[in-house]
């Protein structure tokens, strides 16, 4: 058991998170033209679609960055935040929540419009439902881990976990030995979520690398010289 | 001022038949693809109608263009919303098109009438859906519905050009009109789409002023196609990418007109070189009344004859052979010399540079009184039978004046032609009402009825080797090579795995010329 657990959250990380970077600078290199959203609002842009489609990637972005600052924040700085792992806790259940369940609305409706939809499901690549489906189950499963954060409300187990993301984005022997003794729901929610970054290269999610904030500070018009 | 150069476009309404040959032969050379089915570069309209995609021309439904905000100087923004708001809108662009909007494209099961067995009916060839190969019980739209006044006038009337014209009476057969409007892509001097583009793909050439999208920097954000307000944009569904005209760049380049120019057997087509100040572009889009827009953007444009002009324009490197193209080119002549071609829809403050001349058309009154209104020599321009109302909406932002001017100046050629050819008579009388000289009218009459091609297509050839810093280099490389050695790979650009762009060798050391001032001399 101590081989499998130190072989999905010792090593596997760094294998999806190699392929994740990796997989991505390649892929860019070489096949920028694949690079896209593959928006398929063309085919179908009714209200609901537009609605769930909001809710969607509000959701996941709050949540992606939700994780981000939560599991990576160091815990020394929370009293600099004025918070306490117990009170972090109730943020991130309370708003976690609310973002989760808004993405689960809009996974939701994506997912029916892209096997229902004829269309829609015309100008799907093949990675397209297998990563919407993926990317729904981690949802579920992270609302499911609700209510067992709910049996430690002091927030304990919400430190062990961000010890393990810190020991391993920096590199410290012995991370998987602190999720060797949580509930299955937050190994199997590690382990999918270690597989999206391992997927990630390899569909259309490559377009959240290039959110176009720069257009923020960019001219309105632009002129170029042919290239040779 | 600052020089630069463009290929500029005036389609010739008066002389369009509408046998959408430019629309096919553009079809076929640029998106019979996957993805594109939909999608025509060049499409040809019947109007007064709603026009492909539906509606286009109305942009309180679509928001295309450019809105100026504030007043005094003012500034523009894009329609659709200043930059926050296009990021906000890019999870749901609340001002896409859906494909029925433009329509669903079809093909028809032929081979069903050889395979089919048997019968006491004519098998058929069934229409079945390009997108999801799905039959079709009933094709609901085309890129040409409307094609010669078709479907009813309640719905074709909903065409934006007839604000402010009293149109019912246009409905009625004797009092019915129609032109035909091809349309492509403007390459706008202020493209809206440009600014629209969230990844900043869309460009303007400087060298000949091309609006192009860089196919590996588009992300599929599909602004765009909001932004153009002329909807000339398409998403190419199976690539994810926008794609638009790209006023067939290979060959001008070459000095070859565009597939629809050169296509088009009406000879309604000129290109020819334009040359404007890029920086006036600014305040001319942003003009307060959008009436004064078209003649803004005459203001924008610099005369090739004018010594000072030249001067910066070599400053501003346009090379020597586009000068000298700029001073034969027809579209000048057409644009600012005779005043007689148009921007289309120019209140979308984009400064489009594709230009129109309106059609004449016949006498109206003719027919109920037997008589015709004369202004002067010439007939009433306001008894044809288009209203000039609507050819303003379409041509000039509503300013009658210079379209009224224009339709004055094309009669006057006919009759004055007719005066000479078929009664051996010459009439300066009739000309000189219109504001013309026998001069010109023979040389509108050559380049406008004529229309040879040299005298419609003054294209000069790209300068490829002021595009490169080292041409010298470039000899005896890989000729087409995609970066990786002299393999071919796929790859536009040296690569992660190694290699090196053959076509900068780098040697040998290109000679860097420079000449020494002379002590109490002037530059150089």
């Amino acid at each position: 058991m101590d081989y499998l657990n130190n072989l999905v959250f010792g090593y596997y990380p760094y294998v999806a998170g190699t392929v994740f970077l990796f997989g991505s600078l390649v892929r860019f290199e070489m096949s920028q033209y694949t690079w896209k959203t593959n928006s398929s609002q063309i085919m179908d842009t009714s209200r609901r679609f537009r609605v769930g489609n909001i809710l969607f990637h509000v959701g996941v972005l709050f949540l992606f960055f939700g994780h981000l600052v939560g599991l990576l924040m160091p815990e020394a700085w929370y009293p600099y935040l004025g918070i306490t792992p117990a009170g972090k806790q109730v943020l991130a259940m309370v708003s976690g929540g609310l973002a989760g369940a808004a993405a689960l609305v809009g996974g939701a409706v994506l997912i029916h419009r892209r096997i229902m939809n004829p269309r829609v499901r015309a100008q799907s690549s093949q990675m397209d439902l297998p990563i919407l489906l993926i990317l729904y189950v981690q949802l579920l499963l992270g609302l499911l881990t609700i209510p067992f954060s709910a049996q430690h409300a002091d927030g304990a187990m919400m430190l062990t976990l961000a010890d393990w993301a810190q020991y391993i984005v920096t590199f410290r022997p012995g991370a998987a030995e602190f999720v060797a003794n949580v509930p299955w729901v937050y190994k199997i929610h590690l382990f999918l979520g270690l597989t999206v970054f391992l997927l990630f290269p390899f569909t259309r999610l490559v377009h959240i690398w290039s959110a176009p904030v720069w257009y923020l500070g960019r001219r309105y018009q632009i002129v170029r010289l042919r290239q040779s | 001022m600052r020089v630069r150069a463009q290929i500029g476009k005036v389609l010739n309404l008066d002389k369009c038949i509408g046998c959408h040959t430019c629309s096919v032969t553009c079809k076929n050379v640029w998106t019979s693809r996957e993805g594109m089915e939909y999608a025509w570069f060049n499409n040809v309209e019947t109007k007064p109608g709603i026009g492909y995609p539906k509606d286009w021309e109305n942009q309180d439904h679509w928001h295309g263009g450019w809105r100026r905000r504030g007043n005094g100087e003012g500034r523009l923004e894009p329609r659709i919303g200043g930059k926050w708001r296009v990021l906000a809108n890019v999870f749901a662009n609340p001002d896409l098109p859906q494909i029925d909007d433009y329509y669903e494209p079809f093909n028809f099961d032929y081979q069903r009438l050889h395979n089919a067995p048997e019968s006491r009916a004519q098998p058929t060839a069934k229409p079945y859906s390009a997108l999801t190969g799905l039959p079709m019980d009933k094709i609901e739209g085309g890129p040409n519905w409307e094609e010669i006044l078709g479907g009813e006038f309640a719905k074709r009337s909903r065409d934006y050009n007839f604000r402010e014209v009293e149109k019912a009476i246009y409905g009625e057969f004797e009092h019915s009109f129609m032109l035909y409007l091809p349309r492509l892509c403007e390459h706008c001097l202020n493209p809206s789409c440009v600014a629209a583009c969230p990844s900043g793909a869309i460009y303007k050439r400087e060298e000949d002023g091309i609006v192009l999208i860089d196919q590996d920097k588009c992300r599929g954000w599909r602004m765009c196609i909001s932004g153009c307000p002329y909807k000339k944009i398409y998403y190419n569904w199976q690539s994810g990418k926008s794609e638009k005209c790209t006023f067939c760049y290979p060959r001008i380049e070459a000095g070859q007109p565009t597939v629809c120019s050169e296509t088009c057997v009406g000879r309604i087509r000129y290109l020819g070189v334009v040359l404007y100040d890029a920086d006036r572009i600014k305040e001319a889009a942003a003009v307060a009344d959008e009436r004064e827009l078209y003649q803004e953007q005459l203001r924008v444009f610099l005369s090739p004859e004018d010594p000072e002009v030249i001067a910066q324009a070599r400053r501003d490197g346009v090379p020597d052979s586009w000068l000298e193209a700029a001073r034969r080119s027809p579209v000048y002549r057409m644009a600012m010399d005779w005043k007689v071609a148009f921007p289309l829809h120019p209140e979308y403050r984009t400064l489009p540079m594709v230009w129109y001349i309106p059609p004449l058309s016949p006498i109206s009154t003719a027919a109920d009184a037997g008589q015709i209104g004369l202004d002067g020599l010439i007939p009433d321009v306001k008894s044809l039978r288009i209203p000039v109302r609507y050819l303003a909406n379409l041509l000039t932002a509503g300013d009658e004046r210079p379209v009224l001017s224009a339709l004055r100046r094309m009669l006057a050629m006919r009759v004055y032609k007719r005066r000479q050819t078929v009664d051996g008579v010459r009439d300066p009388q009739v000309l000189a009402e219109a504001g013309l000289s026998e001069a010109q009218v023979e040389e509108m009459y050559r380049v406008m009825a004529i229309a040879n091609y040299e005298d419609r297509f003054v294209i000069p050839t790209a300068h490829r080797e002021l595009s490169s810093d080292d041409p010298y280099g470039e000899r005896s490389g890989c000729g087409f090579s995609f970066g990786d050695g002299c393999n071919t790979d796929g790859v536009t650009a040296p690569n992660l795995f190694g290699s090196k762009n053959p076509r900068k060798r780098k040697f040998p050391i290109p000679v860097r010329v420079e000449i020494k001032r002379r002590l109490g001399g002037g530059e150089e």
